[in-house]
């Protein structure tokens, strides 16, 4: 993306629209890397309910992937996930690896 | 048509931001400002003016609060001298970062340590790279023009900045002198309806002040800053004919007294040019061409107008009532960074007068006026830096 020159930028540095969050991907922030294992999920969404960010998507009461673009690493999905008879359905590997 | 009053500088000031009705007002007090809010208070009591007061618990919260209010969208006062004005230095540079005009009358007094309530301008020198408006006022009178001029001209659609209106603590804040009120109704239709520029509370078109912006574009941002405050000197110049019209009181970027044919000049702000003025009349009355330059806007700081004013005088003393310590006074590196674009230039000197209140008196003016005398005759300048009206 080519970026703007000052003679373009708006006054004071306002932001001129809403929701602009999402323009940011934050996801490049991220030292680890949260890995769902499905077969071990049981849908309690707790994982959901506990992210900082919007970073798990959930589409009809279903969890789904991870948003990788706005999820920053921070591990707490993976720490409160309860798991599938102690067999824990979010792992966090370190990225890179 | 104009109305006499003799009243203080607090209160002239505080008249002025009466007459400009502005939507909300910080007040928090801090000597030698504290009686002008006060006055002001007591005119939102009355139901005089219709603005809401901000009770706040520092100055950093007035500040704050006003950043608030006016990236909400309103005409935003408040008030403030010495260790306030220092305490609301962060926010300072985010009320200009953020374009918003807020109005700011600095009742200048010393800093501490040691404590001092009295006049001088340490307070607001310290706060000339904060990205603020600075215009310098000599009397009571001169405040409140500048105050009503200074919602104009931080208001205007190319500027949005605030602006910070200084006059000098208990010389002129708590001094009672002549002056002329201008009526309500003349003052508010100078000032105008307060114009919204990107307001917060526009909720059909939602909005973000303050994001964080780092290496690929503050750089861009402070060049657009930069630009802003380039635009200032021609809106001060054309607010200030409006005014001369309204009033028949004139301004501009600075003052010249006697100054098209002095071979010596003083530059000094606020009230002891006044005194200054009556003994550059007494050499003149001795046959010696002496002027006074008095600077009005300091920040954007008209460097080439100066430079012209100055150009074929043979010596100048530049007075200082604040210290750069280590450093040369700030007024001085304004004027010799002013002259030294010029191929012939005058012989330069700095006194520091009048720290925390000290009087500066006639015979202070006759001192520095005699030494500039010998320099532009001999041509040689015995110390660049000196402090006068001090014991030794």
């Amino acid at each position: 993306m080519k970026q703007k020159g000052w003679k373009d930028l708006p006054p004071g540095s306002v932001v001129l629209e809403g929701g602009s969050a999402v323009n940011f991907k934050t996801g490049s922030w991220r030292a680890y890397r949260p890995i769902w294992n499905k077969e071990n999920c049981i849908q309690c969404l707790l994982c959901w309910i506990y992210c900082p960010d919007m970073a798990i998507k959930v589409k009809d009461g279903k969890r789904g992937e991870f948003d990788y673009d706005y999820c920053k690493g921070c591990g707490i999905c993976a720490l409160e996930c309860p798991g599938k008879k102690g067999k824990n359905a979010i792992e966090m590997i370190e990225e890179g690896k | 048509m104009a109305k006499i009053v003799a009243v203080t500088g607090n209160e002239a000031v505080a008249n002025a931001l009466r007459q400009a009705s502005p939507d909300v007002c910080a007040i928090y007090p801090i000597t030698p400002q504290t009686d002008m809010m006060q006055k002001y208070a007591s005119f939102i009591a009355n139901g005089k003016v219709s603005t809401e007061p901000i009770l706040v618990e520092s100055e950093h919260s007035s500040m704050s609060a006003c950043i608030g209010a006016s990236a909400a969208g309103g005409r935003v006062i408040t008030a403030t001298s010495s260790q306030g004005l220092a305490l609301m230095w962060e926010m300072l540079h985010i009320a200009s970062g953020d374009r918003l005009p807020i109005i700011m009358p600095v009742v200048n007094r010393a800093l501490s340590a040691p404590l001092n309530i009295h006049g001088d301008h340490s307070d607001a020198m310290g706060a000339r790279d904060t990205g603020w408006i600075q215009i310098w006022s000599e009397n009571a009178q001169d405040a409140y023009d500048n105050t009503i001029q200074a919602f104009r001209i931080g208001e205007h659609m190319d500027i949005r900045l605030p602006v910070m209106v200084c006059l000098d603590g208990f010389i002129i804040s708590h001094s009672i002198e002549r002056m002329e009120y201008l009526e309500d109704a003349e003052v508010k239709n100078f000032v105008g309806e307060f114009k919204n520029f990107l307001p917060l509370l526009d909720l059909d078109k939602p909005k973000s002040y303050g994001p964080l912006i780092l290496t690929d574009y503050y750089h861009e941002y402070k060049r657009a800053q930069h630009e802003v405050m380039t635009k200032v000197k021609n809106v001060v110049l054309d607010v200030a004919k409006d005014f001369e019209k309204m009033s028949g009181r004139k301004y501009g970027l600075f003052e010249s007294y006697r100054l098209d044919d002095a071979d010596i000049a003083l530059v000094i702000l606020n009230s002891a040019a006044g005194t200054s003025k009556d003994v550059i009349d007494s050499f003149r009355n001795k046959g010696i061409k002496a002027g006074l330059l008095k600077p009005r806007l300091f920040r954007p700081f008209p460097y080439e107008e100066v430079a012209e004013a100055l150009k074929n005088t043979k010596a100048v003393c530049v007075m200082d009532r604040a210290d750069s310590f280590g450093g040369y006074g700030p007024m001085f590196m304004e004027i010799s960074s002013a002259l030294y674009q010029l191929k012939e230039k005058p012989a330069l000197i700095n006194k520091i007068y009048g720290l925390g209140g000290r009087d500066y008196m006639p015979s202070h003016a006759e001192l520095v006026l005699n030494e500039l005398n010998e320099i532009a005759s001999s041509g040689k300048i015995r110390i660049v830096k000196e402090y006068i009206g001090v014991r030794e």
